[in-house]
């Protein structure tokens, strides 16, 4: 890009970002960069530029540079969640599509920025990706690549099984399980509260209730990364610092995950809206619809959230005014988005349904609006991922780890679930169940490190 | 001042090669799982009929990214429409389960064990799977008396005939010529400036490899057998194919009497009846020595069969065997045995001390490449 398109170009962003201000869009400080193809890729890959090495990285990056060379698809732009916001523009977009990116990387920084879900993210988190990086090549050089590869391989196999809940209280740094024995052992102080130890004496109800109480963890606990972090057996220093940065990067990740609907939506909303305060050429009116057009496009078979979460939000508007709206994009995920919002007219007009498989054909199997509602806000439970949890850290007193899916009428993949297993074992030191359902029946998968087992209840 | 709303730069980013390394490990990665998965690949139907193509997809075990996840075919998923969608209709399909059939027998207990794929070269495959392979210590042929002459441009001279003219040191050299006059540019070629190419003739030893692949067609030898047999032979051929220039293959099918047939024929076409094996061996012998002097040819053949032969049948095999190894380089003899019974010729076979005479039994399928180590891995890595 020469000197006089870059100054174009600065001049194009100051004007958009005028216009987006004045919409009462919030965002931070931005950072755009141009850079080429195969770096947008690779960043697109890795979901940040200085993120950790690692092989299914490389792996994703080939298969998106491939569509891209064979004129697939194209990653125009990538925005990242940070304070200042970094914006790459792939170098060779035309003015008029570096318009429209412009103002769509706008509306998704204020998203960022404002909605609630984002709020606990850690707004440096280049920096501390980059820090995680450095680490992560100083054990490489320290116990070998292959050894921090396979232990990479085992964490990254489980990374979305954490717990995101934002009214998660910050975990306190340990929580032993003896903790409470000792407690009872205690010698007390001659006091007031002497009458309390007369409860010892009823030894046998004090057992009974111990081992109720001393469940271990005390309730379900569905952050799997935190938890074998924190109580597998075998773990080195350096592995259990990866299992802590790993954790908090899929933090960092998960409101992307959450939101997905509504980010894309609002920001092809803001694009659209602040392109129509732009004067275009007709010329550039021609490219800019066919570029519109082909970002919010409605697809068959599966969902564009752009066009989805744009309809929405535009149905919104009409309905509640435009206030109303940055109230939703503070307030809401895609959950609460498409129960709230996604209406009975809305399914009709965008023609949506249920299909499943019956046979080896796909068949539309539904078509009221609440089903197919329902059916989408179900499809983003907790982002989309099972919900598992650690139902015992001491299965059958030998330190098991005894893990449960929580079946709300899905079914797992059974063969990955076997080859998943594997790795939280090699993570746990010991032997781990899985208790799903399948078919409706209860079954429980098992792993000891050598083999596989599969158990009805 | 504050601080900017915005800052646009434009940075080198050409020391950027993350993506790059890490998806030159990813294809480390690839090939060890190829390294890994060999017996799975070298019986894999696709492949071996995959004839001619060069890239060929690959099932590999180990590669996918596990992680628990929903079944997808048991899930339901919202779709959008064109406006006019109905309950019922048909959105898509999935191809048939069965692609082609991966034998009736064998791997794969559970069902809908599908397998990540990748596609690979044909080169790469080979070079992965060749790697610590050799011919058994051979006899060496007297090549010499095998030639071909063949034609190599390696001169130019300034006669010759017009058809061998070299355009380009033509012009060069009107060029030059011009140049030294002071004209610029081409013009006026003389007899001066013309240039020919001129060839030698080279004499160049030639190496030819003949398999003789015998196999039991009687009763008694099933898909199962064949189909082992017919990935035995594939992947035979390609090796040889790397270390002669021309490789070719007969085919002797027998039960109690042997013929020479079409590979069609010969993997294809079952017969009724007994089984002679000495037959086809007295073809074998029989085509060598109208066709393929053993002077000309890397003679190997291969007889594959499940080990029933009539009983009165095995001493005049080996017979032949020792007459056969006469004029070949090697004799291998493989087994295809899946129910591990005791065969009436393995058992004549085993006491055959012979050079030069090979034999492996194959069990299943994922046993086709232990037999081809067995014949072709170098001596001393030899272990498993």
């Amino acid at each position: 890009m020469r000197a006089e398109e870059q100054k174009q170009l600065e001049k194009a962003i100051e004007e958009i970002t005028e216009i987006a201000r004045g919409f009462g869009l919030d965002f931070y400080p931005m950072r755009y960069e141009i850079c080429p193809a195969d770096i947008i890729y690779t960043f697109g890959a890795y979901g940040m530029p200085t993120r950790f090495n690692h092989w299914s990285f490389g792996k994703q990056f080939h298969k998106m540079k491939l569509h891209y060379d064979l004129g697939l698809s194209k990653i125009y732009e990538l925005v990242i969640n940070s304070n200042p916001c970094y914006a790459f523009l792939l170098d060779g977009n035309s003015l008029i599509q570096n318009k429209l990116i412009v103002a769509h990387v706008l509306a998704h920084c204020d998203f960022f920025k404002n909605n609630a879900r984002f709020s606990r993210t850690n707004r440096n988190m280049v920096e501390s990706m980059s820090a995680t990086a450095e680490r992560i090549r100083g054990y490489e050089i320290e116990y070998g690549t292959d050894a921090v590869e396979q232990f990479l391989d085992a964490v990254l196999a489980i990374q979305e099984h954490v717990d995101p809940a934002l009214t998660r209280p910050t975990r306190p740094a340990a929580q032993k399980r003896e903790e409470p024995r000792k407690e009872k052992s205690a010698p007390a102080a001659a006091s007031k509260y002497d009458d309390l130890w007369s409860l010892d004496q009823d030894d046998a109800a004090e057992d009974a209730a111990d081992a109720e109480k001393t469940r271990f963890p005390e309730k379900p606990e569905k952050d799997l990364l935190w938890f074998i972090e924190q109580h597998a057996r075998d773990l080195e220093d350096w592995q259990r610092d990866i299992l802590t940065v790993m954790r908090e990067e899929m933090l960092y990740f998960w409101p992307q995950l959450e939101t997905k609907i509504m980010n894309e939506g609002w920001a092809s909303y803001w694009h659209i809206r602040i392109m129509r305060e732009l004067d275009l050429t007709p010329e550039e009116t021609i490219e800019y619809s066919k570029l519109n057009s082909s970002v919010v496009v409605p697809s068959r078979g599966s969902i564009n959230p752009y066009y989805l979460g744009y309809k929405i939000f535009e149905d919104i508007e009409k309905r509640y005014g435009r206030d109303y709206m940055f109230e939703v994009r503070e307030l809401d995920s895609d959950q609460s988005f498409l129960r709230n919002y996604l209406t009975k007219e809305l399914v009709e007009d965008l023609d949506l349904f249920v299909f499943e498989k019956r046979g080896n054909e796909w068949l539309i199997t539904e078509k009221a609006w609440e089903r197919v509602r329902d059916q989408l806000v179900a499809s983003r439970v907790n982002g989309g991922f099972p919900v598992i949890q650690v139902w015992d850290g001491d299965y059958i007193k030998n330190g098991e780890l005894y893990l449960k899916h929580e079946y709300d009428g899905t079914e797992l993949d059974v063969k990955y679930l076997e080859r998943t297993l594997p790795y939280v074992q090699q993570l746990w030191g010991r032997t781990v169940h899985l208790e799903t359902i399948i078919e409706d029946k209860k079954i429980v998968f098992t792993y000891d490190g050598k083999k596989h087992h599969r158990r009805f209840l | 001042m504050t601080e900017p709303l915005f800052i646009v730069s434009r940075e080198d980013w050409s020391l950027h090669r993350k993506g790059y390394e890490d998806q030159s490990r990813h294809q480390q990665r690839v090939k060890e799982a190829l390294r890994k998965n060999l017996s799975d690949i070298v019986s894999d139907e696709s492949i071996i009929l995959s004839d001619g193509r060069k890239q060929v997809r690959v099932p590999i075990r180990s590669l996918d990214e596990f992680r628990f996840r929903f079944n997808f075919n048991k899930n339901k998923h919202v779709g959008q429409g064109d406006g006019d969608s109905q309950v019922g209709d048909v959105i898509g399909r999935d191809p048939q389960p069965n692609q082609g059939g991966r034998g009736d027998s064998g791997a794969g207990d559970s069902p809908g064990e599908d397998v990540y794929e990748t596609d690979v070269d044909m080169q790469e495959l080979e070079n992965v799977l060749f790697e610590d392979w050799e011919l058994p210590d051979l006899k060496r042929k007297e090549n010499k008396l095998v030639k071909t002459d063949y034609t190599r441009f390696t001169d130019v001279r300034k006669k010759g005939m017009m058809a061998n003219i070299d355009r380009k040191r033509t012009l060069l050299e009107n060029l030059r010529r011009n140049a030294m006059r002071g004209v610029h540019g081409f013009g006026g070629i003389t007899p001066d400036d013309l240039r020919f190419k001129t060839w030698e003739t080279v004499e160049r030893p030639e190496s030819n490899a003949l398999i003789i692949a015998m196999m039991d067609t009687s009763g008694s030898m099933g898909s199962f057998e064949k189909y082992c047999a017919r990935s035995f032979f594939f992947w035979m051929t390609r090796f040889l194919r790397r270390k002669y220039e021309h490789v070719e293959i007969v085919f002797i099918a027998h039960h109690t009497e042997a013929r020479e047939v079409t590979e069609e024929e010969f993997f294809t076409k079952g017969e009724s009846g007994g089984t002679i094996c000495s037959s086809a061996y007295l073809k074998a012998i029989e085509l060598i020595d109208t066709r393929y002097p053993p002077s000309q040819y890397n003679i190997y053949p291969f007889h594959f069969s499940d080990g029933d032969n009539l009983t009165s049948d095995n001493d005049r095999c080996i017979k032949l065997i020792r007459e056969l190894l006469q004029r070949a380089n090697m004799f291998g003899y493989g087994e295809v045995n899946q129910y591990n019974r005791s065969s009436t010729l393995m058992s004549a076979y085993r006491s055959l001390n012979e050079p030069g005479f090979m034999y492996s039994i194959i069990k299943e399928k994922g046993e086709v490449l232990k037999a081809l180590r067995t014949f072709f891995a170098k001596k001393d890595s030899v272990g498993g």
